[in-house]
C-alpha cells in the first residue's frame, strides 16, 4: 500500500510538471494550430537560467528562500523572453505559409536552442542545488512525499487556478478565446491578433519555465537535452487531454505521470519512455481529439 | 516597432538580443571550483552580431515581400532547359563519377558512400515528404528495421547480402504498411508526432530487448557485399560499394523520376493540395496515402541493409531521431520534391560537415538555424521543384506540353 502510495505520489509530482508544459503546447496549438516544438527547449533554457542565477547568487553568499525565489523569476522573464523571439523570428513570417512550412521550422529552431546551450554552456549533466527547502511539518510523511514534490504539486494547482481565472475573465484571456475560436473574425473585431499571439507565447513560456524550475530543482540535475523528451511528453499529454482545451492539458498531465509512474514501478523501468510513446500512440489513433476535446471536421 | 529609423531598430533588437542571451552566453558557473567566469567579449559578439543580422533579415525580407524577379531563372533551370549545356555537363558528371574511386584515397571514397547513402534515404523521404506531402519524422525507424533484418537473418541464418536486400525493402514496405495503416488518417502534424513517436519505440525497443537485438552493444562482424564469391581487399570492397552506391542512387533517381509523373504521383500531388477536392475525383485517400509512406519505408529498409553492410557493426545508437531529422533537414533544404535539390542538399550537407571539420561542432547549430531560415526565406529549397504544367493555347494551335 505504502509502495502504491508513493508511486501514486511520484506520478502526481511528475504529471504536475507534464501539464505545466502542456498548458504552452496546447495554448499555442489553440490559437495558431502550430506545434512549437521549441517549447520543451524554452523549458530548458528556464532550468538553466535560473541554475545559473542560483549558483551566480550562492557564490556571492546569499542564501535561503530568496535564492529560490529571484531565480524563479529570472527564469520566469528570461524564458518568456525566448518564448516571444523565438515566435516573431519562427513563426511570424510563416503565418500564412502551408502548414508544414513553421512545423518544420520549429524543429530547426528546437535544434538551434539546444545547440546554443551546449555550445555556451556545456554537454554535462550540471547539478542543480536543491532550492526548495524540507518543511519540518512534512517529516512525519517525508519518506512517502517530499517537500518538493509538495511544492511541486501546490504550484500547479494554484498556477491552473490563476491561468483559468486569466482565460475566463480577464480581457486578454477574452480575446485569447476569441482567436482560438475564428482569428479573422478576431481581427474584425478588433482584437490585435498579433499581440494575443504573443501574449499566448510569453504565458506558455513562463509556464515552462515555472515547470522547468521545479523539476530541475527536484531531480537535481539538467543537462540541454531535458527540454526534449520533456516536451515530447508533455505534448504527448496535451494531446491525451484533447490539444486546444486547457484543463484537458492538466488531465492529460496527470493521466500520463500516473500512468508512467504505475508502469515503471509495477512493469520495468527499462520501458520508461516506451509506455509514454506508446500511449501517445494508441490515444492518436484511437481517439485523436483526446479525452476532453471535441473532435472537429476539418473544412478546406 | 512605432521608430521607423531602421539604425535605431537595429539598435533596440541588438540590445534586446543582449538581453536575452545574458545569462547562457556571458555567465558560465564552474561548479566544481566553484568560481563564476564572466565572458564579456560574448556580449559584444552578440551586439554586433545581432546589429548587422536585423540589416540582412530586413533586407531578406523585403526581397522576399517583392516576389521573384520576372525574367530570371535559376541557374539549375537554366541548364537543365538547354540542351547545350545538359549534355556536356551530365557527361563531366558521368565521367568524374566513374573515375572518382580510382583518383581518391579510400578514406574520401568512404565519406561519398555515406553521402550516398544519404543521397538515397533522402530520395526515399523526398517521396514521402517532398511529393506526398506527410511529414515523417521517425523515417529512422525503417532505415533501422532494414539493417537490424540484415544483421540478425546474417547472425542467425548466415543470410547473405543480396538476399537481404529484398528482405530488407520487406520489411520495411511491412512496417511501413503496420505503421500506415492506423496512423495516416491523422492529420499533417499528428502524423509528425506519431512518426516520431513510432520511430522512437523501435529505437528503444532495439536498445532494451537485449534477447533479440543485443541491446546497446549491437550487432558486429556483419559481412559487406559479396561479389560472386569474390575475395575483396577492404579497399576493394570499398570500391566495389561506391560503384553498387551509384548503382542505387541511379536506380533511385529512375524510379522516383516515373514516379513523379505517374497516376500515383499526379494523386499524391493532388492529395498534398486539396484532401478533399481529390477525394471528390474519385482518389483513394487511404491507399493512395499508404503507398507513398510504403514505398518510402521500402527504400530505407533498403538503403539500412547496405548501411550494416557498410560500417559491418550497428547499435541503435545509429538510429536516433537525430538521423531521421537529418534526413529531413535534407529534403527541405534541397528542395521538396525536386530530385535534384535532394541530391545536391545531401551532398552539401553531409560532405560539408566532414571536410570541415573545425566547424563539426556547430554543425548541428548549422543545421537548425538553416531549418529556419529557409523555411521563412526559401521555402521551396535550394532548387525548387518544376513542376509539369500544361497550357492551353486555343484551338488553332498545337496543343503542348511544357515545363515552366
Amino acid at each position: 500500500m505504502e509502495y502504491f502510495l508513493e508511486l501514486f505520489l511520484g506520478g502526481l509530482t511528475r504529471g504536475s510538471i507534464y501539464a505545466l508544459i502542456a498548458l504552452g503546447y496546447t495554448m499555442v496549438y489553440g490559437i495558431i494550430q502550430l506545434i512549437n516544438f521549441a517549447h520543451g527547449e524554452i523549458y530548458m533554457i528556464g532550468a538553466f537560467t535560473a541554475l545559473i542565477v542560483a549558483n551566480v547568487l550562492t557564490l556571492n553568499g546569499m542564501q535561503g528562500i530568496a535564492v529560490l525565489v529571484i531565480a524563479a523569476v529570472a527564469a520566469l522573464v528570461w524564458s518568456s523572453a525566448y518564448g516571444y523571439t523565438v515566435e516573431k523570428i519562427a513563426y511570424k513570417p510563416l503565418r500564412d505559409a502551408p502548414r508544414l512550412s513553421p512545423l518544420i521550422s520549429a524543429i530547426g529552431m528546437s535544434i538551434f536552442l539546444q545547440n546554443y546551450v551546449l555550445l555556451a554552456q556545456t554537454s554535462d549533466f550540471v547539478s542543480f542545488p536543491s532550492l526548495i527547502p524540507d518543511f519540518a511539518f512534512m517529516d512525519p510523511v517525508a519518506h512517502i512525499m517530499s517537500s518538493a514534490e509538495l511544492v511541486i504539486v501546490a504550484t500547479t494547482v494554484v498556477v491552473m487556478i490563476l491561468l483559468n481565472l486569466l482565460i475566463k475573465y480577464t480581457r486578454m484571456g477574452k480575446a485569447m478565446r476569441a482567436t482560438a475560436q475564428d482569428k479573422t473574425m478576431a481581427v474584425l473585431s478588433g482584437v490585435n491578433v498579433n499581440r494575443v499571439i504573443s501574449t499566448t507565447f510569453v504565458i506558455g513560456s513562463a509556464l515552462a519555465a515555472v515547470g522547468g524550475v521545479l523539476i530541475a530543482s527536484h531531480i537535481g540535475q539538467i543537462n540541454f537535452f531535458i527540454g526534449f523528451i520533456a516536451g515530447i511528453k508533455a505534448f504527448t499529454a496535451a494531446v491525451l487531454g484533447g490539444i486546444g482545451s486547457i484543463p484537458g492539458a492538466a488531465l492529460g498531465g496527470l493521466v500520463l505521470g500516473l500512468t508512467e509512474s504505475f508502469a515503471t514501478g509495477y512493469v520495468s523501468s527499462d520501458y520508461e519512455d516506451v509506455f509514454a510513446f506508446v500511449l501517445l500512440v494508441l490515444i492518436l489513433i484511437f481517439r485523436p481529439a483526446g479525452i476532453l476535446g471535441r473532435s472537429t471536421t476539418q473544412k478546406v | 516597432m512605432k521608430n521607423k529609423n531602421p539604425i535605431v531598430q537595429s539598435l533596440l533588437i541588438s540590445l534586446w538580443f543582449v538581453f536575452l542571451t545574458f545569462p547562457v552566453m556571458v555567465i558560465r558557473v564552474n561548479t566544481v571550483e566553484d568560481v563564476v567566469e564572466w565572458r564579456w567579449w560574448n556580449m559584444l559578439w552578440v551586439a554586433v552580431g545581432a546589429f548587422l543580422l536585423s540589416f540582412l533579415w530586413r533586407y531578406l525580407l523585403a526581397r522576399k515581400a517583392r516576389g521573384p524577379r520576372a525574367g530570371s531563372m535559376p541557374i539549375a533551370q537554366r541548364i537543365a532547359g538547354n540542351r547545350k549545356l545538359l549534355v556536356p555537363f551530365l557527361a563531366g558528371l558521368a565521367a568524374f563519377v566513374v573515375v572518382f574511386p580510382l583518383l581518391f584515397s579510400a578514406y574520401q571514397v568512404n565519406i561519398m558512400i555515406t553521402a550516398l547513402i544519404y543521397v538515397v534515404l533522402g530520395l526515399g523521404l523526398n517521396i514521402v515528404v517532398g511529393l506526398a506531402g506527410l511529414l515523417d519524422l521517425g523515417y529512422v525507424a525503417f532505415y533501422a528495421v532494414g539493417a537490424y533484418s540484415y544483421a540478425l537473418l546474417n547472425h542467425h541464418f548466415g543470410l547473405g547480402f543480396w538476399l537481404a536486400i529484398p528482405v530488407g525493402m520487406a520489411m520495411g514496405a511491412l512496417f511501413g504498411i503496420l505503421l500506415g495503416i492506423p496512423v495516416l488518417r491523422l492529420r499533417g502534424d499528428y502524423l509528425a508526432i506519431v512518426t516520431l513517436g513510432f520511430g522512437e519505440i523501435i529505437r528503444l525497443v532495439l536498445e532494451n530487448w537485449n534477447a533479440f537485438s543485443f541491446g546497446p552493444s549491437g550487432i558486429a562482424n556483419i559481412p559487406r557485399p559479396g561479389l560472386f564469391g569474390i575475395e575483396l581487399s577492404l579497399h576493394q570492397a570499398t570500391i566495389y560499394l561506391y560503384y553498387l552506391m551509384i548503382a542505387l542512387v541511379l536506380f533511385t533517381v529512375f524510379v522516383v523520376n516515373r514516379l513523379q509523373n505517374s497516376r500515383l504521383g499526379r494523386s499524391w500531388l493532388a492529395l498534398k493540395e486539396d484532401d478533399i477536392a481529390c477525394q471528390a475525383m474519385g482518389i483513394d485517400r487511404m491507399k493512395t496515402k499508404l503507398a507513398a509512406f510504403a514505398l518510402g519505408a521500402t527504400w530505407a529498409g533498403m538503403v539500412g541493409v547496405i548501411f550494416a553492410a557498410k560500417t559491418t557493426f550497428i547499435n541503435p545508437a545509429s538510429f536516433t531521431l537525430w538521423e531521421s531529422i537529418i534526413i529531413l533537414s535534407i529534403v527541405v533544404f534541397g528542395g521538396m520534391g525536386s530530385i535534384t535539390g535532394v541530391i545536391l542538399g545531401a551532398l552539401v550537407l553531409i560532405l560539408l560537415p566532414e571536410y570541415l571539420r573545425a566547424f563539426s561542432e556547430y554543425r548541428m547549430i548549422l543545421f537548425g538555424a538553416t531549418m529556419v531560415l529557409m523555411m521563412v526565406f526559401r521555402p521551396q529549397g535550394l532548387i525548387a521543384n518544376v513542376r509539369r504544367r500544361y497550357e492551353y493555347h486555343g484551338p488553332d494551335e498545337e496543343p503542348q506540353a511544357e515545363r515552366a
